[in-house]
């Protein structure tokens, strides 16, 4: 079968049944407190607000707005239990805790799976099969470290910093709770966790976990609300550590606020990753991997492929490739398990990603999007391909953050490690090549945290994960993510 | 010799991009021996001599990470072989801006050349002392490089004028990194020579830049500039927090200062090193 055949035949629009998974399986609660001092607890105000659910916006329970006052009890309450317990259990001990964490993680997989996906809107294949699998392996992974740090290469007996304070994002919740946790209870810190406003959920099912497992009391609080609760839990004087995940605007508001304390910090921020084709590389394998790059997780990703480089011998070719498989993607309920991009995050993000893609048009770039069906209710984005690009338009320089792909087009390996450096960011970077020493070549020229060689958007707790220049400082994962929760 | 011989005296010029112009501001102030006598006129750096080190810095950058490990080791090592055979003339000066004793002195170029020793053997250890491979769960290979962060900003500390800023300056250029480096602005003729000794020792030009002047001048244009991607506020004295507000406009790796530092820790090097982690896939 030719390609021409095949792109008029029927299978470019194979149709499926629906494949939904079943809400019932997140069991939520109508409203959740504030987890502080191993119990569940209201907010001082009494204040709630609503999660929704982002692709039908209906809401899935009201969480707690913690104040100032509710963050300084959660740094007190971490304070105490590092002082009375943390500080005085041993490295063998703070790891079967991990464990234990990790396989309550692995027991109540699905339910987290379902709730990820309802309040986040992402396909429940990726919360089942990554977000929620990866997140029970930092756990495990980190719990095998806390009773062996003097050979973290450190020196002997590295101490902890104290009461860590740590902001994670809305796109990858469980799995960025799991990212900031882990590692600083291995190295026996106490912690303060803030989970983003609009998916504060698998939290706080992570808390009840922690009750399950019988963690002491105080080690972890879990504190929800918008950003007023995050700036305070930064502003806290108690606070020994902040380490964040999130734009790089309020990054570097956060860098600007604890530039004059002793607090310790460690930043993982935006990204305009480049995805870099050669014209060897196997172009069935480089066509998914550019689209798992983009579209995972509707684009939400900080590492995102974002800036497609084809080289142009082949650039044709893979812009037809790339925009028939976009055709393909299916989009709709998160739910369902064939679905390939789930609803945008919330209302403002989908604004944010309409404003940055009329830039697009405007600055005259061509523009390709799916025309696939979105529901009626809910954040929806068709997944778009924007061609002609250069490296001066607004999409090829800021962070969409959205399913929102910029091809541009180099034509000697110099060129392309050239226009790939060519921007603030530098957290990960995609070389696709058959040609592992022009790949290494280019790899050593990457200004980048992250390199993914022949593959896109992988993840494991052994791999250390961050960025250089204005995607942050500090790793997350492996042996270099312990030093973030080290007084070393 | 005869008593009666007028000595030859030397004009203390800034080292930039390999050479030694004076400012380009025409400008320079007086330092004087911890006595108080007149001990030199020193080119009063100004901000424009900061960008210009900044700019020779980020060119010198790609060439100095591109050298072989080992290259970059005997270049570091070349150095320690220049102090060592200037030894008089480093001890006189760490006396002078000191206010210590000869004795004491020689004990501090010593200290000073085997720590840029110790720094030589360092340049082909980072990788695999910091990096390392990762055992992914997956068909791939994984490995973590340390890289370094890029062009350093050193405010150099300003009482230990020749052992101190060895530590601030070697520390980062081992890894990798270039140098712009605010000199101590009361002591800063030893880091002077050095920087001389430098520009024999086979450093690419632009690698090792030694700027002297005020540094509560100098401070707030390395703390700013968007093409200076860490800075080292060894020397900033009260003007350390406002200058780590500065930087963090830009996210840069900020060093601060810590007390009682062990000699054999790392955090000098580490504070300047990113890590890269590179996926491979394996297949047949």
């Amino acid at each position: 079968m030719t390609e021409h055949d095949l792109a008029n035949s029927q299978l470019g629009s194979l149709s499926y049944d629906p494949a939904p998974e079943s809400a019932s399986i997140a069991h939520l609660r109508p409203s959740y407190g504030l987890f502080i001092d191993g119990a569940f607890t209201e907010a001082s105000s009494h204040e709630q607000f609503a999660t929704l659910n982002p692709s039908n916006e209906t809401t899935l329970a009201t969480v707690a707005q913690a104040s100032s006052a509710d963050v300084d009890r959660a740094v007190v309450a971490a304070r105490r239990a590092y002082d009375t317990v943390w500080s005085k259990t041993t490295g063998a001990q703070r790891a079967k805790y991990l464990f234990r964490i990790a396989r309550l993680i692995q027991e109540r997989a699905r339910e987290l799976a379902v709730v990820e996906t309802l309040d986040n809107g992402k396909p429940i294949r990726e919360s089942r099969d990554i977000d929620i699998p990866l997140a029970a392996a930092h756990f495990f992974y980190y719990a095998g470290w806390a009773d062996k740090l003097d050979h973290a290469g450190f020196g002997a007996d590295p101490q902890p910093l104290g009461v860590a304070g740590q902001i994670i994002p809305w796109n990858f919740p469980l799995l960025m709770a799991a990212w900031k946790l882990a590692p600083a209870l291995a190295a026996g810190n106490t912690c303060v966790l803030k989970p983003a406003e609009t998916t504060p959920l698998s939290a706080l099912i992570l808390a009840e976990i922690l009750q399950q497992a019988e963690l002491p009391a105080g080690v972890v609080n879990i504190i929800t609300g918008d950003g007023s609760t995050g700036a305070a839990l930064v502003d806290h004087p108690d606070v020994d550590k902040i380490a964040f995940t999130g734009s790089t605007d309020v990054g570097r508001l956060i860098q600007q606020r604890v530039a004059s304390s002793p607090k310790r910090l460690t930043l993982e921020l935006g990204g305009k990753g480049a995805n870099i084709v050669f014209e060897d590389a196997p172009i069935d394998e480089m066509i998914e991997g550019i689209i798992d790059g983009i579209f995972f997780n509707q684009g939400h990703v900080c590492c995102a492929g974002s800036r497609l480089l084809v080289q142009e011998s082949v650039a044709d070719e893979v812009l037809r490739r790339l925009v028939r498989r976009v055709e393909q993607l299916r989009v709709g309920d998160p739910l369902d398990k064939n679905t390939d991009v789930g609803a945008i995050n919330s209302a403002a993000q989908l604004e944010r990603i309409k404003e940055l893609t009329a830039f697009g048009e405007s600055e005259g770039a061509t523009r390709y999007t799916s025309s696939c069906a979105l529901p009626e209710t809910g954040y929806w984005f068709a997944p778009t391909v924007f061609a002609d690009v250069s490296q001066s338009h607004r999409i090829a320089r800021e962070e969409i953050f959205g399913p929102v792909l910029s091809v541009l087009t180099f034509r000697t390996p110099e060129e392309a490690v050239a226009k790939a450096n060519n921007t603030k960011y530098g957290l990960a970077c995609g070389v696709w090549s058959e040609k592992g020493s022009r790949t290494l070549w280019v790899a050593e020229r990457l200004r980048a945290g992250v390199i993914w060689a022949n593959t896109y958007n992988r993840f494991d707790p052994t791999s250390p994960f961050g960025g250089v220049r204005e995607s942050g400082f500090g790793r997350e994962g492996g042996r270099h993510g312990l030093e973030a929760y080290l007084d070393v | 010799m005869s008593d009666d011989r007028i000595d030859v005296r030397k004009t203390y010029k800034l080292l930039v991009n390999g050479a030694f112009p004076r400012s380009e501001s025409g400008r320079s102030y007086e330092v004087t021996t911890c006595a108080g006598a007149f001990w030199a006129n020193v080119a009063q750096g100004s901000r424009k001599d900061v960008r210009d080190a900044v700019v020779a810095a980020r060119a010198a950058q790609a060439k100095w990470w591109g050298a072989t490990a080992y290259n970059r080791g005997q270049v570091i090592y070349r150095l320690a072989e220049m102090a060592e055979s200037r030894r008089a003339e480093l001890r006189e000066h760490v006396a002078v801006a000191e206010g210590i004793g000869d004795a004491e002195a020689d004990a501090v170029v010593s200290r000073s050349i085997d720590r840029v020793v110790w720094y030589a053997g360092w340049t082909d250890k980072i990788a695999q002392v910091l990096g390392g491979a990762n055992p992914v769960a997956g068909p791939f290979f994984n490995f973590s490089l340390p890289t370094p962060s890029g062009v350093v900003g050193v405010l150099a500390p300003q009482n230990s004028s020749l052992e101190g800023f060895v530590n601030s300056v070697l520390a980062p250029i081992c890894a990798g990194n270039t140098v712009v480096v605010v000199a101590s602005e009361q002591r800063p003729t030893p880091a002077l020579l050095l920087g001389e000794m430098s520009a024999t020792s086979d450093f690419p030009p632009g690698v090792f830049n030694v700027i002297t002047g005020y540094t509560t001048e100098l401070g707030p244009t390395l703390a700013s500039h968007e093409d200076v991607d860490g800075l080292d506020l060894e020397g900033a004295g009260d003007g350390a927090n406002d200058l780590a507000i500065v930087a963090a406009g830009s996210i840069k790796r900020v060093l601060r200062p810590r007390a009682n530092e062990d000699p054999s820790s790392l955090r000098r090097i580490r504070a300047f090193v990113e890590t890269s982690t590179v996926w491979h896939t394996i297949g047949q």
